[in-house]
């Protein structure tokens, strides 16, 4: 019974983190690239927001301004990967820590600032669910019907060659360099919006939020891909699953904490999802994909030749 | 249409392993010259088109196309004069995109890309045209993704993408040799069309000295990063591999033993 109760705030919280995970899946899927950004990023978005409501501004103002931090957050390691030359995945750790400091510095030196839901006409909040996960939705369309334009455009297109096939993309003149920064700026972009959103939805933003959501990220990634990949494997149906993933997810999540666990194994629980889905596509291939003999009439034998 | 003065690349410079790849390279094309390269392993051939391409700087000398100085001048900006089809089949197409998706791209080469529609209406209909003059069966498949396809499939989109909108210099770069032999004719034989049709100026790396003489019309043989021979007009039309051989001795000094030159006959 219990668990029904904590379903509405499970799926108003897994939606978040599926838009969370569109991000990831932009920098992971479409650029090819492995971004650690993320885990600083999300943080970020949530003190950016945080600070700007403390400040009085209006939420739609912060949420701006929550994106426009996490897109510069994803310049920078594109930047520190393909004008410095720094491998793509040090770059992200690199920004990641450096992103800690940056939060601290934004949260004026202070490890938590809370938003109060009465002072501000929150977008989302845990206090009213229904809400949460109407607003959720409305920004998981806006962002899929607005990537999806986007991804068809002349741009777009050549975005999602870079991350195919490098060689190729160069020879079609296409500036690798330039499309890798625009790829992470927009990806981190949509992470901090997500940020912003989780920070409103507890209504407080620390500096221990987003530790270990790139994990979280692929998971909501690699759940969601196995169902829509089966049902359609396009661009729009992907994303749908990636958020479906994300939710999937937080609900699993909630399951296992009335089942009594600490919030903190569930850690462990993110990254075997992942281990196991990135290891039974590699295991299949390797260990039970045992070539057929032919019979002898296809491959042309004959016995006792 | 192409000027290469004194180029020069040495690779690893300065360790045992350093190795002058090309050694003072000079080459000049004229407008709608169709030029078949041939030469054994490490002869330089696909570093030449590398230099050309823009893929690392020279260490010395000046590659000009079409009266533009470009050797400074990036791989992706350099792309604008160029049309190239790689030895590898996998590395010319974006094997997770459509067939009329790596197409649009291509036809963008060269023009600045903006928030317009990707791949538009028209765009379709005219690639369906061009992918039937093909033959492959590839006109019904714009959809398709090019990873579905087969490597003489792939080397033939390559191809279309590389002469989309006709560069002034197409480079290929051994593209037949990673096919069976009746895909590679057929390949050649589109690669003819298409140059022929488009009058391109090409450059065409091959390993094989029938195709050499029978495509084309300019021969240069390349020997330690240097043009040994350089056969053209009436004269190459009349050209046996016998007589090939001989210029090769004749000019390096040497006999051309198996292993100095694999070429197959």
């Amino acid at each position: 019974m219990s668990f029904l109760y904590a379903l509405p705030g499970a799926v108003a919280e897994g939606i978040i983190w599926g838009i969370m995970a569109i991000g990831v899946y932009i920098s992971y899927k479409i650029l090819d690239i492995a971004d650690l950004t993320v885990d600083g990023s999300i943080c970020t978005g949530g003190c950016v927001c945080a600070v700007c409501l403390a400040a009085g501004m209006p939420v739609w103002a912060s949420m701006l301004l929550a994106l426009l931090a996490g897109g510069l957050a994803g310049t920078f390691t594109g930047l520190l990967h393909t004008a410095l030359g720094i491998p793509s995945i040090l770059a992200g750790i690199l920004t990641q820590l450096m992103l800690y400091t940056v939060n601290l510095i934004i949260l004026g030196g202070r490890s938590l600032v809370a938003i109060d839901p009465r002072a501000n006409a929150l977008w989302v909040h845990m206090s009213n669910n229904p809400l949460s996960i109407l607003v959720g939705a409305g920004i998981v369309a806006a962002l899929i019907v607005g990537l999806w334009l986007f991804f068809y455009t002349e741009v777009g297109l050549t975005l999602k060659s870079t991350g195919d096939n490098p060689d190729m993309s160069r020879a079609q003149g296409v500036d690798v360099k330039r499309n890798k920064v625009l790829g992470l700026a927009i990806a981190n972009a949509i992470v901090a919006l997500a940020g912003a959103l989780y920070a409103q939805y507890k209504g407080s933003a620390s500096l221990q939020d987003g530790r270990g959501a790139i994990v979280i990220g692929l998971a909501a990634i690699f759940i969601g891909l196995s169902v829509s990949l089966k049902i359609k494997p396009n661009f729009v149906v992907s994303l749908i699953g990636v958020v479906g993933g994300g939710i999937v997810y937080y609900v699993i999540y909630n399951f296992v904490i009335l089942l009594g666990l600490p919030t903190d194994y569930l850690k462990m629980l993110s990254a075997v999802i992942v281990v196991l889905f990135l290891a039974i596509p590699y295991l299949k291939g390797e260990y039970f994909n045992k070539p057929k003999a032919l019979p002898l009439a296809q491959t042309g034998g004959q016995e006792d030749a | 249409m192409l000027k290469i003065t004194n180029l020069q690349k040495t690779f690893n410079p300065g360790t045992v392993n350093a190795k002058t790849a090309l050694n003072g390279l000079n080459l000049t094309l004229n407008d709608g010259d169709f030029v078949t390269v041939i030469g054994g392993n490490g002869a330089g051939k696909s570093t030449m088109l590398n230099a050309i391409s823009g893929v690392w700087k020279p260490d010395y000398g000046t590659i000009e196309i079409d009266g533009v100085d470009v050797t400074n001048m990036p791989e992706h900006k350099r792309a604008s004069f160029l049309g190239r089809v790689f030895q590898d089949p996998m590395k010319g197409t974006a094997p997770d995109m459509e067939i009329a998706e790596n197409l649009a791209i291509a036809a963008r080469r060269g023009i600045k890309r903006k928030l317009r529609w990707g791949v538009r209406k028209q765009e379709r209909k005219e690639y369906k045209e061009l992918l039937a003059m093909l033959e492959l069966g590839l006109e019904d498949r714009l959809s398709c993704k090019v990873g579905l396809l087969s490597g003489g499939q792939r080397q033939a989109v390559t191809l279309l993408m590389a002469t989309l909108n006709r560069p002034k210099l197409l480079l290929l770069d051994e593209h037949t040799a990673a096919l069976d032999p009746k895909t590679a004719a057929k390949v050649l034989q589109i690669t003819d069309k298409l140059v022929t049709e488009n009058s391109l100026t090409t450059l065409m790396i091959t390993h094989n000295m029938h195709d050499a003489i029978a495509y084309g019309n300019r021969l240069i043989m390349m020997h330690e990063g240097r043009i040994l021979v350089d056969v053209s007009g009436e004269e190459k039309k009349k050209l046996t591999i016998n007589q090939l051989l001989g210029l090769f001795e004749q000019a390096s000094g040497s006999a051309m033993t198996s292993d100095k030159l694999i070429l197959s006959k």
